[in-house]
């Protein structure tokens, strides 16, 4: 806020200047402190209470107490199979669900992007899946995908066994309901990034001599690199997140081989009643999480270019 | 027209004819699962298993409709969600605007470092809290209550962020001209700020009811029957109960569908509106 | 080689008509100015001719050949737009190189080229530097050496010179004309700025709602515009009009405007006979009116305005309409009050017909 300065030159601030000051800050405390409290509640402290739980080995029943094992349970857990497993689920599955689904959105958001008359109504269905909610989908899909409902046998994609407790596809089937889900949303995105392609560039490159795709290539692309990085970061963090589609399709199987890192944790503290090894796997989603948006902006920002 | 004019005026009406092809084809693929949800909501369980798939309902069954609707209890889930999804779009909203206003109008110190902290909540995925958060809610007496359902989630770190952004692109002057019209900050963010940010403030609204309806972790967590249930884990209820009544689970997604899209055909502007202060801005 | 021409061409957008059955010849080595005002269709008819925009009826020429169905990508022609749309990602050197690489101009001949034209226009050194680190100025010049690079058979220029400030803007005007003579290329360019016009071109076409309103050397348009759109927009300041009804004084033709009567001579007087006209608008530029203390139009002065090598004097006639006076700064100045007369040469009046605008007479 521009505060009014006193004509005259006093030295230091005048004491109405101060007092006003310190109602600014009193004030801003006081829009501030709702969200705050809200952060530090259900954000911060469990972050850090995670780390502390993860020093508590806890009993296989309920009632009795926990016992202090130090780093023990963070190195148990952290070498065991079932948590290498489960990070590479997690990463196997942002690896099929975001190129992918960046792809199919980048690739709609071009074509529906001409000027063809009724493009509207093209546009309004290639993004009506964002009205779709991960459990909507799951189940649309599930029921599909169910081997009494006829419709995968008529498609030619019968497995043995059935596709959600095949080990080999179950994966891809809740990766491509995720991708499906998705799409309306990574859809709005890129229309939005090419939208802000401006038009005076592409003009250019076509008079410059520039055919369909050199333009895309040397001046679509490039423009819209924010939005692209924005949705590979965003989009991947989401798979990291992902939990809704495992929980209604597959629950962790077949064979663990969709236990994705959140499903890990919501087994371990719901059905095993584990909150130590539930918080040392959280504390680990965290890490993996940061080190993955911190990494992606490091490497990927560089080929980013801002607008002039 | 000459004959190089006409053999080019071919192959732009045939390159036309292919580019709505490929659009056709492209949408089929992209409604096909809810169009054949719709379909199989509609015929009698026995038909869906049947093969081949049928793809239009001869003879359109209203009741899986009525079933998922009362037996189901969609209407009583969805009841459960407007409530959770419009305490939390409330607050989301309110305390958005107050730490928007405070970042964009307010001086005081450590205005970088508590941005910066409002920002990092962005980076803690909630699936990490949730340990914790489940013990707290239980120990506050939340436990199954709307109140549990909605506390944790009444801030975030992006409503602030877009509420700022909305602020900073106002004039400063009228933040000047209204100090010298009497006006504190009280009354100048809710009688002129919050006003002429009310695009923001709309996709904001939008967003919020999105990510809130579509929650699906926390309310498996925290409640434990019927009564709080919402309609995502209602959704999942009303599958295990329908077992292979195929029709009543398709037409509980339709319902569970319907409020979002109602919502959408008339905010989707704002939506992509909040969606893209990040990306384009970067 | 490098000629253009519009043939009757229309362009019409929703039913409104942005261009109106335009026909204009640009010869060979040609510097065109298209002049007007905002939104009178000059940008439209320049993005025909580049292949941005297709014409609802008429042909483009260029060249020998027709090019209606030719692609932008095709049309052998380059154009330097308004805000210079440098690709913001790429240094100058791929800038300007890039209409070499989609002609497939081998690596070492594009080096070559980029070069040359590069420091032919002083960029030498800003080869690896991005958009965003150039002044407006270079920045300008970057978008005239991508259109360079390629010796198109003509230039299209859309108001290059509108984002650079004053001072700047005069240096690139004359370093613009030096440059077409140099490359001895076709131009055309658009603007809405007269002086620009009157300055560069070797002919203006006035446009006005997508109509042309006259085409011709600066001179010509300056000395004998064809109706009053094109004799207000040229010349700065305005020329001053009168309307003032036809009248006979002793068997002479003469218009009377308020304060006195201005005899019409006999090709004029015949003119305005032929066409049946009861009414005129007189026409005088301020450069050609010359004040009298004795006899003439009576006028009253009410604001002088020095300009250092020239003075403006805006007087008011006895009706309150204004008319400015431009005289030279040796001249002698009315006094801001007084009350005087206005004269002028019968060689310098221009007469129009007030219902369409036509100049009427020679």
């Amino acid at each position: 806020m521009a505060a009014t300065t006193s004509a005259a030159p006093v030295p230091g601030p005048s004491p109405t200047h101060r007092a006003r000051r310190r109602r600014e800050r009193v004030l801003a405390a006081l829009l501030l402190v709702p969200a705050l409290i809200v952060f530090g509640a259900f954000v911060f402290w469990p972050l850090i209470h995670n780390f502390y739980l993860g020093f508590f080995r806890n009993p296989p029943f309920p009632g009795l107490p926990k016992h202090y094992v130090g780093f023990d349970q963070y190195r148990d857990v952290l070498t065991s199979s079932d948590f290498l497993d489960s990070v590479r689920t997690t990463v196997v599955f942002a690896l099929l669900t975001v190129p992918i689904g960046i792809g199919a959105g980048l690739g709609l958001g071009v074509l529906a992007h001409q000027q063809l008359r009724g493009i509207g109504i093209y546009r309004m269905i290639f993004s009506s899946t964002v009205a779709t909610s991960v459990a909507v989908a799951a189940v649309i899909f599930g029921t599909l995908m169910n081997p009494q409902v006829g419709l995968l046998p008529w498609l030619g994609l019968t497995t043995n066994p059935t596709i959600l407790q095949n080990p080999e596809w179950a994966l891809v089937a809740v990766a491509v309901t995720t991708v499906w889900q998705t799409l309306g949303l990574t859809f709005i995105l890129m229309a939005s990034g090419l939208q802000s392609v401006p038009d005076d560039l592409l003009e250019a490159a076509r008079v410059d001599g520039a055919g369909t795709w050199s333009r895309f290539w040397h001046v679509t692309l490039p423009m819209m690199s924010p939005t692209i990085f924005f949705a590979v970061v965003v989009g991947s963090i989401f798979a990291f997140q992902s939990f809704g589609q495992i929980d209604l399709l597959t629950q962790g199987g077949p064979l663990k081989k969709t236990n994705v890192l959140t499903y890990f944790i919501y087994n371990t503290l719901q059905r095993q009643s584990d909150p130590g090894k539930a918080a040392v796997l959280a504390v680990a989603l965290f890490f993996l999480t940061l080190l993955l948006a911190l990494a992606q902006i490091r490497l990927l920002e560089r080929r980013v270019s801002y607008e002039r | 027209m000459s004959v190089d004019a006409r053999v080019l005026h071919r192959r732009r009406v045939l390159g036309k004819v292919g580019r709505y092809a490929l659009l056709s084809v492209l949408a089929a693929v992209v409604i096909f699962p809810v169009y054949i949800t719709i379909v199989n909501s509609l015929l009698p369980s026995d038909a869906i298993t049947h093969q081949p798939p049928k793809f239009f309902p001869a003879d359109p069954q209203w009741g899986s409709y009525r079933t998922a609707w009362n037996a189901g209890h969609m209407g009583h889930y969805l009841v459960n969600s407007f409530i959770v999804t419009f305490i939390i779009t409330i607050g989301q909203v309110v305390t958005a605007i107050l730490a928007g206003y405070a970042f964009a109008f307010l001086d005081f110190p450590f205005k970088r470092l508590l941005f910066v902290v409002f920002l990092a909540t962005l980076m803690v995925p909630f699936e990490v809290t949730i340990v914790t958060n489940v013990a707290t809610i239980s120990s506050l007496g939340l436990y199954d209550t709307y109140a549990g359902l909605a506390v944790p989630f009444l801030a975030t770190g992006f409503g602030a962020f877009l509420m700022r952004q909305a602020f900073l692109t106002l004039p400063h002057e009228l933040r000047d001209a209204a100090a010298l019209d009497g006006y504190g900050h009280w009354r100048f963010l809710w009688r002129v700020a919050v006003p002429l940010a009310r695009p923001a403030v709309a996709a904001l609204s939008v967003f919020a009811f999105l990510s809130a309806w579509n929650q699906y972790l926390w309310p498996l967590l925290i409640t434990k029957d019927d009564r709080l249930r919402t309609v995502q884990i209602g959704l999942k209820q009303l599958q295990t109960v329908s077992l292979d009544r195929f029709n009543v689970t398709f037409a509980g997604a339709i319902i569970a569908v319907i409020p979002l899209v109602v919502l959408l055909l008339f905010f989707q502007k704002h939506l992509v509106r909040g969606l893209t202060a990040g990306a384009v801005k970067g | 080689m490098g000629r253009v021409a519009l043939d009757h061409v229309s362009k019409q957008f929703d039913g409104v008509t942005a261009v109106d059955d335009l026909s204009i010849d640009i010869a060979d080595e040609e510097f065109l100015v298209v002049l007007g005002p905002s939104g009178c269709g000059k940008s439209t008819a320049l993005r025909m001719i580049a292949g941005l925009e297709d014409p609802t009826a008429g042909t483009i020429t260029i060249g020998d050949r027709v090019v209606n169905d030719v692609e932008a990508k095709d049309r052998d022609v380059a154009m330097v737009f308004q805000s210079y749309a440098l690709y913001p990602h790429m240094t100058v050197h791929r800038n300007i190189e890039f209409p070499l690489r989609s002609r497939k101009v081998p690596v070492d001949e594009r080096n070559q080229l980029v070069r040359d034209v590069a420091e032919s226009l002083g960029l030498a050194e800003y080869l690896d530097r991005k958009p965003a680190q150039l002044s407006g100025g270079q920045r300008q010049r970057v978008a005239l050496a991508r259109a360079i690079v390629r010796r198109p058979q003509a230039f299209l220029m859309d108001e290059p010179l509108s984002n650079l400030d004053t001072k700047l803007r005069a240096q690139t005007r004359a370093e613009l004309v030096e440059l077409q003579r140099r490359l001895a290329a076709t131009v055309i360019y658009v603007t809405h700025d007269q002086v620009e016009a009157m300055t560069m071109g070797n002919r203006i076409a006035v446009l006005d709602r997508g109509v042309l309103q006259q085409i011709g050397a600066p001179h010509d348009v300056y000395a004998r515009p064809a109706n009053l759109f094109v004799a207000r927009f040229i010349g700065s300041p305005p020329m001053n009009t009168v309307t003032g009804t036809v009248e006979r004084i002793e068997g002479a033709l003469v218009a009377e405007i308020p304060g006195g009567h201005i005899p019409l001579e006999a090709a004029l007087a015949d003119a305005v006979t032929t066409r049946g006209l009861d009414a005129v608008v007189i026409g005088v530029r301020p450069e050609n009116l010359r004040f009298d203390s004795v006899a003439g139009i009576p006028a009253h002065v009410t604001v002088v305005e020095s300009l250092g090598h020239e003075r403006h004097v805006i007087c008011r006639l006895v009706d309150q309409q204004l008319v400015v006076v431009r005289q030279g700064a040796h001249e002698l100045a009315p006094a801001e009050g007084s009350s005087t007369f206005l004269v002028a040469a019968p060689d310098a009046l221009h007469v129009f017909d007030p219902t369409t605008g036509e100049r009427v007479g020679i």
